[in-house]
């Protein structure tokens, strides 16, 4: 890991006058557990590293008559811990609750969740974004088992690493991010983004943004995440589904199975808001249609109708038993 | 990176940036050592700039204040291993997967060698070496002793900080809370049922007043 320069504002200003225009050379430090691993695999060697931690303003929780405003540098534990959350986010609380480690979401943040690179191994083994050696996929050819089953057209065919991506995107959360140039809003669906060149990233941020606030509205809605998972300890599940069903309509948004959280309009249209077994078993249906799996990894169809299923019946009180 | 090379910001972050970054509310204090190495002020919670380069703060580790001079990208698990000579949490995978490392900062398990040592700054950091010594063990620890919940023993240290933080949590957890409450350690030597065995009992002696 090459030596850097650690610096520590106390202000939400004093972070963004930190950054850099260009990735690669600052970077932001939330929790840590991503970055960490990061900077010790090469993946990234910055000359500055911007920590949040005496920044106050980007941890808490404000619960206001409409939405809850999280801050971006508030623990996963707190999120666990909060009653208004778990009333009206139930799907983020659960997929909270997958990250199953007490010593990652104690220091975990809710934007470092967000923000986290991919876990795709030929990644992480500095194969770049796209797995690429001597101008051949290393994916296409090699173990994709986990690798992506929707949205993988393009040279990106990882899958997106956030847990609560999905929940959040399900639940119609917006995010704010802060820059040199004010604040903007995007809505959590188009924060991720799938990157087309090496030097694309996978979210709607720019090297000196921080993301600073979650806006989750407090919808009447009925809401829950389900995860296939190798195993219950810590570790990233083969496919996720959350879902929210609301006045508004039915959302239906897999995880792990693309570049990006992957939104099912077709499964949120044929459930619209019917729950019955049946039904949830059709949207499951609904959702692994169109998916484009690689040589290894037709299992996650399979696994796309499940979830789906099980998060319907989640949300609706009428869990079967796995 | 020698202090030469300082001069040369990164592409796109204006020294005027930077210095208004850090002297935002942080007081005269934090200017200190700008252009040297070391820059944390008497009484700061954390430095507003260390490195590149060795920078020298304290840390509290189970109770007492040790000084350390060491890089910014020193982890905490490193720092204390290595410049500390504090060696009872471990470095297994070194990428916050195994829980090893396991520590408790202001009373939270967390990973030691996912953290910068510079974030730990101004935490009470506690490792296994505070709950019991080998005349002096604690329920837990016996517990782990007396149902051979380790063979290699290197995981050890980390589940003992996990599972006390977990009966500490939860004092009567069930067999299935046990196994999902330590989620975040792994036994390569697969003494899962031990370890399992070990809290279930040690929860019961510890509700005895032993």
């Amino acid at each position: 890991m090459q030596d850097f320069e650690y610096t520590a504002p106390t202000s939400l200003e004093g972070v963004i006058g930190l950054l850099s225009e260009t990735w690669g050379e600052t970077e932001i430090y939330a929790g840590g557990t991503d970055l960490v691993t990061c900077l010790k695999q090469g993946l990234t060697a910055p000359r500055r590293v911007v920590s949040l931690r005496n920044v106050k303003e980007l941890k808490g929780i404000t619960i206001l008559d409409d939405s809850i405003e999280i801050g971006a540098a508030t623990t996963l534990t707190t999120l666990l811990g909060n009653a208004e959350l778990a009333k009206h986010a139930t799907a983020l609380i659960q997929a909270i609750e997958g990250i199953n480690s007490k010593q990652m979401i104690n220091v975990g943040t809710l934007g470092g969740d967000l923000c986290q690179r991919p876990r795709c191994w030929f990644y992480r083994n500095g194969y770049g974004l796209f797995g690429i050696e001597d101008g051949k996929s290393l994916i296409e050819d090699g173990d994709n088992r986990y690798h992506a089953i929707f949205g993988n057209d393009g040279p990106a065919k990882f899958v997106s690493a956030s847990s609560t991506g999905p929940a959040l995107i399900a639940l119609g959360a917006s995010l704010i991010v802060s820059g040199p140039e004010g604040e903007r809003t995007i809505a959590a669906w188009d924060f991720f983004q799938t990157p087309q060149s090496e030097s694309d990233r996978e979210t709607a941020l720019k090297s000196n943004e921080v993301l600073t606030k979650i806006i989750i509205p407090k919808n009447e809605t009925q809401s829950a995440t389900y995860e296939i998972r190798h195993r219950a300890g810590l570790d990233w599940p083969y496919v996720t589904a959350s879902v929210a069903i609301g006045k508004e309509g039915t959302k239906v948004v897999l995880g792990h199975v693309a570049p990006t959280p992957w939104v099912s309009d077709a499964a949120g249209k044929a459930l619209n808001g019917r729950v019955k077994k049946a039904d949830a078993e059709k949207a499951g249906e609904v959702a692994a249609e169109g998916a484009t799996p690689l040589s290894q990894n037709a299992y996650k169809v399979a696994m796309v109708k499940t979830a789906v299923k099980r998060a319907v019946l989640r949300a609706t009180g009428q869990e079967e038993e796995a | 990176m020698s202090k030469e090379t300082r001069g040369s910001d990164p592409q796109g972050v204006s020294r005027r940036g930077f210095l208004k970054g850090v002297g935002a509310g942080s007081a005269a204090a934090g200017f200190i050592g700008v252009g040297e190495n070391t820059a944390q002020a008497e009484g700061q919670d954390a430095p507003a700039i260390v490195g590149p380069g060795d920078g020298t703060y304290t840390l509290n580790i189970d109770g007492e204040s040790k000084e350390v001079t060491a890089e910014p990208r020193a982890t905490l698990l490193d720092v204390m291993r290595n410049r500390l000579d504090v060696t009872s949490a471990k470095k297994v995978c070194d990428r916050g997967t195994c829980g090893a490392c396991t520590i408790f900062i202001d009373g939270e398990p967390a990973y030691a060698c996912s953290m910068l040592a510079l974030e730990a700054i101004g935490h009470k950091i506690t490792t296994i070496a505070s709950l019991g010594t080998p005349e002096m063990m604690s329920a837990l620890q016996k517990a782990f002793v007396k149902h051979d919940a380790q063979q290699c023993g290197f995981c050890t240290p980390g589940f003992i900080v996990a599972a006390t933080d977990l009966l500490n949590k939860n004092p009567n957890p069930t067999r299935e809370q046990v196994r999902d409450g330590l989620g975040g350690n792994l036994c390569r030597c697969g003494t899962y049922v031990g370890v399992q065995e070990a809290v279930l009992e040690a929860a019961q002696s510890m509700k005895g007043g032993a």
